[in-house]
């Protein structure tokens, strides 16, 4: 479908997709069989300029948005979703300071994003808060001119390789989730360190860590916002990436659907290609519909959200679940059409059914996007009841 | 310093297809690609302007369509772009060629530095760059794989020898042409590509550089192209009979009357 793209975004798509082509594709297998940090390729995404798209041209950027981050995501996940997430985290890791913080703090940290020299990271998540993210531990108590950070994240993308982190840590257990603040701690300082590097099923290239606080002393002006706001710093952020999350899903879709119309052109069983029999045909065409459902919901959703739409934690939820349940469905269905071969890792499906599953668990599992959905929709319902 | 690089449109594909009433290459319906080897000369180019300063000139000769390897060349850090066009300029030979770049690069007045690649992939001479040297009267330098020093005055590279390399200095100006080695083209950046779009290419015809119309295209190469044709495979395996020392024997006998031992 042709969604007509303007003449800038045609050239970031094309240049998204030469990248995957040139560099992404042929180094896919051997960095998710090495577990291997793809530095090489995020460099080359630096060099091109695509790591700044997002970010305003008074901090280095291009002054775009989330559509234009969700057609590079598209592309790069086309090609391997390790290297797309490690892509993605810098700007979830950004987002907070682009949309919270001080013009000092976007000063400071933004442009080494936008030029791709330093990569960010976002930390949330802890080993007793996932889906409910509320019940996280990591505390951060004023002295004088300081904040001491302690406590442990886990299972933070880019974790280690990123020079920037912003952390949600509670200034007040008293308040639970109204406590929570989110601060930028830069890598290297005393009391912050990474425990072990994950082994995962998928996405395999990204790098997983533990972030680990012990009496980590960080300077009170890198404070994003102001006491207390560290949710809602955290769910802002979160409505302006999903829509990123659900184009990865369709990239991986979508590439996962190139991959078995190859195939099934070529397995010859029967005496004739795999592609002529109804029931590989009907798969196909399923995985193809599924895919440009998906592609239209997330681009519209993005589209909404730069044009500056109010309350789009259910249109970004939607966007998300959709298309990464659509993404797994077609990875598994890809494997099946490949049949045995589908499942060696000479080809490249197994890998993409793998990388899938952690779309639907990850940014907010599907469950928990469903609650958000729901909840707006019977607020929205009561509403015009009223 | 200014460096001018040359580059060629060349057909995207190896299989070349030539006009049997013209004896050359027949461009219509053929994806079109910077010369591979141009590349390389390209980059180096910008990585010399990179480490010295100065601006990267590119320049190419072709139909109107050619224009877009110069906005591709200006993606990935060429300044400017100059597209010499004209009917004139038609089934140029190397030598015609050579001619009209370096009328071109008269025009252009001042530069230090000229890089070509070693060769083209539809032409295959490697002619023009040292051509284009004799035009200009300067020194050149051909198979570079590494500049280790440059400066205004001078250039130290390495050029691939067929066993090893030699280094040579050389006074600029001057001219080199580059080798696949001496390093890995870069993509273009979003940046280069919002440029290129909006740039300027300069289009200039055989009057514009004050080139002789009988020393330009068809009418300026002395190369008569009878035919082209790919030659027939005549080589034909045998299999060696008999027991082992028979079958060495037989080898060596039949190796002393080729003449390889």
């Amino acid at each position: 479908m042709d969604y007509f793209l303007t003449d800038e975004q045609r050239m970031i798509k094309d240049l998204a997709r030469r990248i995957t082509e040139e560099k992404i594709i042929p180094a896919r297998a051997e960095l998710d069989e090495k577990e291997e940090f793809p530095w090489e390729i995020l460099k080359i995404l630096a060099e091109s300029d695509l790591f700044g798209l997002y970010v305003p041209e008074e901090y280095g950027g291009f002054g775009m948005g989330c559509f234009e981050n969700c057609l590079v995501m598209e592309e790069l996940s086309r090609g391997c979703c390790g290297v797309s997430v490690s892509y993605a985290a810098s700007a979830l890791g950004a987002y907070p300071i682009l949309l919270f913080g001080s013009d000092e703090q976007k000063k400071k940290y933004l442009p080494d994003v936008a030029k791709g020299t330093k990569l960010a990271a976002f930390g949330l998540t802890e080993a007793n808060a996932g889906s409910d993210a509320g019940g996280i531990q990591t505390n951060a108590v004023r002295e004088g001119d300081y904040y001491i950070l302690n406590g442990t994240k886990q299972w933070i993308t880019n974790g280690g390789e990123a020079e920037i982190y912003t952390i949600i840590a509670l200034t007040d257990k008293s308040k639970g989730a109204r406590g929570a603040s989110a601060f930028i701690v830069e890598k290297g300082i005393p009391g912050f360190s990474f425990g072990k590097k994950e082994k995962k099923l998928g996405i395999r290239a990204s790098a997983t860590r533990e972030l680990i606080f012990e009496n980590c002393k960080i300077p009170a002006e890198n404070l994003i916002g102001k006491e207390g706001l560290g949710f809602i710093v955290a769910m802002k952020t979160l409505d302006v990436t999903r829509p990123g999350i659900g184009a990865q899903a369709v990239g991986l879709a979508a590439g996962a659907l190139e991959a078995t119309l190859n195939y099934s052109r070529q397995r010859v069983q029967f005496g004739q290609s795999i592609s002529s029999f109804q029931a590989i045909q009907h798969m196909l065409a399923d995985m193809a519909t599924e895919i440009e459902a998906a592609r239209a919901l997330v681009y519209q959703v993005a589209k909404s959200i730069d044009a500056g739409a109010k309350d789009v934690s259910k249109i970004s939820a939607m966007a998300k679940v959709f298309a990464s349940d659509v993404a797994m469905k077609i990875t598994v269905d890809a494997v099946q059409i490949f049949g045995g071969y589908g499942y060696m890792r000479e080809y490249p499906v197994e890998k993409m059914m793998r990388d899938a599953k952690i779309i639907q668990i990850y940014e907010g599992t599907n469950q928990i996007q469903r609650n958000v959905i729901a909840l707006q929709l019977i607020k929205e319902s009561t509403l015009t009841a009223n | 310093m200014e460096i001018i690089v040359c580059i060629k449109q060349v057909p995207g594909t190896t299989e070349v297809k030539i006009d049997p009433n013209t004896n050359t290459l027949i461009r219509q319906g053929v994806d079109s690609i910077i010369n591979p080897f141009d590349t390389y000369a390209l980059e180096e180019g910008v990585r010399l302007k990179e480490r010295v300063g100065g601006k990267v000139t590119v320049i190419t000769m072709g139909p109107p369509q050619a224009e877009q390897v110069l906005r591709d060349a200006l993606t990935v850090g060429a300044d400017e772009a100059i597209l010499l066009s004209d009917r004139a300029f038609a089934g140029a030979d190397t030598l015609a060629t050579s001619y009209t770049l370096s009328k071109t690069i008269e025009k252009i007045g001042s530069f230090d530095l000229i890089i070509c690649g070693k060769q083209t992939m539809d032409g295959d001479t490697g002619q023009v760059g040292p051509e284009l040297a004799h035009f200009l009267s300067i020194p050149y330098v051909t198979f570079v794989k590494k500049v280790e020093e440059i400066n205004e005055n001078k250039i130290v590279v390495e050029r691939m020898v067929e066993e090893g390399y030699e280094v040579i200095g050389m006074p600029l100006p001057g001219l080199i042409t580059v080798v696949k080695e001496i390093n890995e083209p870069r993509l273009p950046s979003l940046k280069g590509m919002m440029k290129a779009k909006s740039a300027q290419v300069t289009i200039w015809n055989h009057q514009d550089i004050d080139a002789k119309k009988d020393k330009v295209g068809l009418a300026g190469s002395p190369t008569q192209v009878i035919k082209i044709f790919t030659p027939e495979r005549h080589q034909k395996g045998g299999m060696l009979q008999g027991n082992l020392e028979t079958q060495v024997d037989t080898l060596i006998d039949k190796l002393k009357q080729g003449r390889l031992i």
